[in-house]
């Protein structure tokens, strides 16, 4: 049961991870991504294949920053693109890579995937301790990103970003480098997304392009909205309790005997879908509201201070 | 006296319609120039091409004799050209305050690694700004709603509140497309009051409006714009005498 529970929890982490990337970049800065998992392949497959070669905290790090380099690339395009199209874009960008991984074999292997992926800290022996060091270093990575997104979302970094979203052609007349702004929002969210592929790849040490269908997008943005858009703290909950739904409900066949596995499955699907949808009638903001900055936040009231 | 913003020759054509066809004009130093001219003139096309959203076909644009005519938008905000928006587009999500705040130039908490590492220096700023925005918000009488979403103001109020952020800029040349639009008479009064107090600061305007009252109010020189050239200038009460303008507002041809 307690290795269960370390799953679920790496895989929240994992889910964090890319919804906390996706936060920013659709969240703050408006850039819709339906490519998320086309970023996260990118990283699982050159952790991958990078970690025998150089080790696997430097095949981590070149990880994130192909996922960030092909990310700024595609937000390049934004220049040209009006918004839906470069949606368009990072779909075609996500289908791109999953059908690379499928069928360049001489570098990926193909539908086989590659096997055998060793974990950092499995040196340290018995298998649960292992997999504790590895959970313990997931949540510091979720911890080390969100302090580092959360410092860029309440930075007049975040507040410039928030702006372009709203509307590129006032923020431009108001002096904001729109592209390089978008170009560096999508960056960063590219880098984290290729950690999380890279945490996917250690994690399962094994891994094939069946692994990576949009659904994994498709449950970044419920995080996202379900958190409330522009919040990273909301973010943690949503992800949280997204993952928390789909893998808990895996117990209710134990309980209900009128529909079979497979039916359940699908069960389960529906009811996150509900859930999104329940939230957006009665809170549509999501749980938590984006950080702003208030006159309290400039204007430290004098009678605050004193006793 | 040298322009402050100088068109010269300026086209430009959307597929078959010629917005501008050729137009010669300029905006002096510390005076209020109106454009006006019938809908189609090309004068909303004129605004866009001199802050850069648009390029010209043939012609050139420049600010303070740089040739600015293929510069991003940013840039030229940057030098002090700023402008105003005819449809009123704020940054609702942004409240009334961060409009403000967004607008400063070469804030250090904009880049990524300085916002992360250079938080007391970006703080300073934040403050400095901060003050600046309260003394603006203060003057055009929004500062109670200094935490409100910009989206919840009324029509009038988000004039006013594009107008203060293109202060931030401290600008040498607003450029203000239709400010009168939709706007109440009380509030109208405001912004002529407002206008009139930063020209004697030393801001030069650019006022596109239909409005004549506001034009006549303001202006020290009027362009009338025809089909996308330039009829004539001269103050209000010439340009309002002169025969061709009529016609071309009434639309009889010349």
């Amino acid at each position: 049961m307690s290795a269960y529970l370390t799953t679920i929890a790496i895989l929240v982490c994992e889910a964090a991870l890319i919804g906390l990337a996706l936060n920013l970049q659709w969240g703050l800065a408006g850039l819709v991504n339906f490519g998320v998992v086309g970023f996260v392949a990118v990283g699982a497959y050159a952790t991958a294949l990078l970690s025998p070669l150089v080790g696997w905290l430097p095949a981590m790090l070149i990880a994130a920053a192909l996922s960030a380099l092909l990310s700024g690339g595609l937000a390049l395009l934004s220049i040209r693109l009006e918004e839906n199209y470069l949606a368009i874009v990072t779909i075609g960008f996500g289908e791109v890579v999953r059908l690379v991984l499928l069928n360049e074999d001489w570098l990926t292997k193909g539908a086989l995937g590659i096997a055998d992926i060793s974990r950092p800290f499995s040196e340290l022996g018995v298998a649960s301790g292992n997999d504790i060091a590895f959970l313990l270093f997931s949540i510091a990575l979720v911890g080390l990103s969100f302090l580092l997104l959360e410092g860029l979302a309440r930075a007049p970094f975040g507040r410039a970003i928030r702006a372009i979203r709203d509307d590129p052609t006032v923020s431009s007349a108001l002096g904001k480098p729109v592209l390089a702004l978008r170009v560096r929002a999508f960056a960063i969210g590219g880098a984290i997304m290729g950690l999380a592929g890279a945490l996917h790849a250690f994690y399962l040490t094994y891994i094939d392009p069946s692994q990576f269908t949009p659904i994994v997008t498709a449950y970044a943005f419920m995080a996202v909205i379900a958190g409330g858009r522009g919040s990273n703290i909301g973010l943690l909950l949503g992800a949280g309790s997204i993952m928390a739904l789909l893998e808990g409900t895996r117990f209710l066949k134990d309980f209900i005997s009128i529909i079979d596995g497979t039916q359940l499955s699908a069960l389960r699907l529906a009811l996150i879908g509900v859930g999104i949808i329940l939230l957006l009638i009665f809170r549509p903001q999501g749980l938590v509201s984006e950080p702003k900055r208030f006159e309290r936040d400039v204007f430290p009231r004098a009678n605050e201070r004193t006793p | 006296m040298s322009p402050l913003l100088a068109v010269e020759g300026v086209s430009k054509r959307y597929d078959g319609l010629k917005a501008l066809d050729g137009c010669t004009l300029s905006l002096l130093n510390g005076q209020i120039t109106g454009l006006i001219g019938p809908n189609g003139a090309g004068k909303t096309t004129l605004l866009n091409l001199m802050t850069g959203l648009v390029r010209p076909d043939t012609g050139t644009v420049s600010f303070q004799g740089k040739n600015i005519t293929a510069a991003a938008p940013h840039h030229l905000a940057r030098l002090g050209l700023a402008r105003t928006f005819q449809i009123v587009r704020e940054l609702g999500s942004l409240t009334v305050l961060e409009n403000l705040l967004l607008t400063p130039p070469a804030q250090s908490g904009e880049g990524v690694i300085a916002s992360l590492l250079k938080r007391r220096k970006w703080w300073a700023q934040e403050h400095e700004n901060a003050l600046k925005a309260r003394q603006l918000l203060e003057r055009i009488g929004l500062w109670k709603l200094a935490d409100q979403a910009s989206a919840g103001l009324s029509g009038g109020q988000k004039k006013l509140l594009d107008l203060a952020r293109t202060l931030l800029l401290e600008p040498k040349l607003i450029l203000l497309d239709e400010p009168g639009a939709g706007v109440s008479p009380p509030l109208k009064q405001e912004i002529v009051r407002v206008v009139r107090e930063l020209k004697s600061e030393g801001v030069a305007f650019g006022l596109v409006e239909h409005d004549m009252h506001l034009i006549a109010a303001l202006c020290d020189r009027v362009h009338v714009l025809a089909e996308g050239r330039l009829l004539l200038s001269g103050s209000f009460e010439e340009v309002t005498r002169d025969k061709r303008v009529v016609e071309a507002y009434l639309g009889i041809a010349a």
